[in-house]
């Protein structure tokens, strides 16, 4: 992902800093060890652990989490095991929640992102500066606002309503609907700044040349324009992914917390009446290798892709 | 040498002495949101010059999460139900007290004094109680509403608008009480049938939300919302049209509770906290606060007029009394944690 956030950069600064450069790395050595892998290495060895009654675990191994998200064996325990669909169920419903919000953010943020790079250079902070601006204030805020906006009596509603736009109000608050507007809203920054980087630098000779040899364009955009900028859209769509993949606030505040999400799930492993610490870390795992899958095989492309282009 | 082992000891006793007023400076309260008038703990700070810091929490569970997950030693005093005080006694989470180290300790009322969940009150005093039902709106529905069927079985106009606390406890035993059935139960019939009925009653809810509770009342999100009667009566207030049903088929009785946690790091400025709290003045202004109902006597006639006759603190002459939710073992609890998880899912 850091190559696709900088793409054929770094090499020039080592030979300045070569004597130094152990040195220099060791604090974000130590914060990715002591923060990043601790953390993960912890999940790892509390999911193959015995879960105490009430939360806490007990130090025995254990393989009962993974069998709970694996098979059902009924309400009661004793039936032969099924396979069990509650959690892969959850982690479907997750995905997909987090795609739409994914391509939500693409569709408006792309043109966003073009729209600012091709501003003259003095404005151009201006618009950046204004897409940032309501991402100073609190996620939890917003998204309660976001509540207040959309639900059955507000404003929203109430405008449309009044202009003859509708008869009813649209009922979009508690549905899936509302999950996805909130998730697009609170991760809509991510997509438009790599995507922003990536267009600022992107030298625009090259559309002019593909029009002076008569691409139309569309063509310009889907050849030239498109194959340059990938690697932001991609870094963008990532950074969007991932969080909203896990993201528990606005299924809980716009979604009425009817269905389990991902992040709710594993939220009520450990704060929750269920209390069980290795059922969330297993969960936790389990997430982490599907997006490590979606990285890895992204990455590979890549790398296959860069080797045709040579 | 002498003079050396006096001055050290001298030194010592002061050392000792001014850890001790250190220590007593401080309070650390886990407390649930929305549940103390800030002007309280004021006046606490201002009488006894300790500094009080809170946190806060919104379901029993998640403080029960948080203090097991390395809280234990930050907090003093924590303010969980009657259910969870059994479960952290058991859990050996409580410090105990003898009663002479409270000088109000008479003044909590005799019914509260040799309470099941801690007899003889050895590690806990009363906070507050109440009941948690329904509030209905009355602009949405004008019919009878002291039946349990407007949450399991709702009339028409009210489907769909249903908000229920996100609270396994509180969501199971109304099922329960609905059904008749009794709490802790490993009757599998018994069993299925709450599975069905919840699973069934849901195609009728809107949402889970309990910091919400009292907010989609008020904006009228919901028209029914399982509520506690303090925040019922809080919602009324603040321009909701709604009424507290007291059902006739049960509804869910509690009681929180100031526990003493062990390895407090300041113990004796939370006994003076405890005590603080059982003077009557005191517990007057937390109901007044949280309009629910103290467990201190000489309150009643402190509290605002409003309150002394408010529709929720006082339960129609017929209501049934309310139940508390039982504290099941491991086997029978993993049942209901799996009937929570498919209601969910």
């Amino acid at each position: 992902m850091a190559g696709a956030l900088n793409p054929g950069g770094g090499g020039a600064a080592s030979g300045v800093f070569g004597a130094l450069r152990g040195w220099l790395l060791a604090p974000s050595l130590i914060v990715i060890g002591f923060f990043l892998l601790a953390p993960v290495c912890m999940m790892l060895i509390y999911s193959f652990l015995t879960k105490d009654f009430r939360g806490g675990v007990i130090w025995e191994f254990s393989l009962a989490a993974y069998d709970q998200f694996i098979f059902d064996r009924g309400l009661f325990g004793d039936e032969p095991p099924k396979i069990e669909w509650i959690y892969i169920t959850i982690f479907w419903r997750s995905i997909w929640q987090a795609a739409i919000a994914t391509i939500l953010c693409l569709v408006i943020g792309f043109p966003t992102a073009y729209f600012i790079a091709t501003r003259p250079a003095a404005t151009r902070t201006v618009w950046l500066f204004l897409v940032t601006i309501p991402y100073w204030v609190n996620l939890l805020i917003r998204t309660v606002s976001m509540k207040f906006l959309i639900r059955d009596t507000g404003p929203l509603n109430e405008w449309l309503i009044q202009f003859g736009v509708i008869d009813t109000p649209i009922h979009v608050i508690n549905t899936n609907i509302a999950v996805q507007l909130g998730l697009f809203y609170s991760y809509l920054p991510f997509m438009v700044l790599p995507i922003y980087a990536s267009v600022e630098r992107y030298n625009f000779a090259l559309s002019e040349a593909a029009r002076d040899l008569y691409a139309s364009r569309w063509t310009t955009l889907r050849e030239v324009l498109l194959p340059t900028v990938k690697p932001g859209i991609v870094a963008g769509c990532i950074l969007v992914f991932v969080p909203s993949l896990g993201a528990f606030l606005a299924p809980d505040l716009l979604g009425g917390a009817k269905t389990f999400m991902i992040g709710s799930l594993i939220e009520e492993q450990f704060k929750g009446n269920a209390g069980n610490w290795p059922f969330g870390a297993a969960a936790s795992m389990i997430l982490l290798t599907v997006v490590l899958i979606v990285l890895m095989i992204y990455a590979r492309q890549q790398s296959r892709a860069e080797e045709r282009g040579h | 040498m002498k003079t050396l082992l006096k001055l050290g000891v001298a030194g010592l006793a002061l050392a000792l002495a001014s850890g001790a007023a250190q220590a007593a400076d401080k309070l650390s309260i886990y407390h649930w949101f929305e549940y103390i008038p800030q002007e309280l703990l004021d006046k606490f700070s201002s009488e006894t010059g300790i500094e009080v810091t809170m946190d806060t929490f919104d379901s029993n569970e998640s403080m029960l999460a948080t203090l097991k997950a390395g809280g234990m030693g930050s907090y003093d005093v924590a303010v969980p139900g009657d259910y969870m005080v059994e479960i952290m006694i058991n859990e050996g989470l409580l410090d105990t007290f003898e009663r002479s180290e409270l000088q109000n300790f008479d003044n909590i009322q005799d019914q509260w004094v040799d309470v099941s969940f801690d007899p003889g009150r050895r590690h806990s005093i009363p906070y507050q109680w109440g009941s948690t039902s329904f509030a209905v709106n009355r602009d949405m529905f004008s019919g009878n509403i002291r039946t349990t069927d407007i949450l399991f079985n709702p009339p028409e106009e009210l489907r769909g608008k249903i908000n229920m606390l996100d609270s396994q406890g509180e969501v199971i035993l109304m099922a329960q009480l609905h059904l008749g059935i009794p709490q802790c139960s490993t009757d599998r019939d018994q069993l299925r049938a709450l599975d069905a009925l919840l699973q069934e009653a849901k195609a009728h809810w809107a949402s889970f939300g309990s910091d919400t509770a009292k907010d989609v009342l008020v904006s009228g999100d919901a028209a029914v919302g399982q509520i506690w009667n303090g925040f019922s009566a809080k919602a009324r207030e603040e321009g909701a049209n709604i009424e507290y049903s007291y059902p006739a088929q049960g509804y869910v009785a509690w009681m929180d509770n100031v526990v003493l946690l062990r390895d407090a790091p300041n113990r004796a400025s939370a006994i003076k906290f405890m005590d603080f709290l059982l003077e009557a003045d005191n517990a007057a202004a937390v109901t007044n606060f949280a309009q629910y109902t103290s467990g201190v006597e000489g309150v009643t006639p402190l509290l605002t007029e409003a309150l002394q006759n408010s529709p929720e603190a006082n339960p129609p002459a017929d209501a049934p009394t309310g139940t508390f939710i039982a504290v099941c073992d491991e086997e029978t609890q993993a049942l209901y944690d799996a009937v929570w998880t498919r209601l969910k899912k």
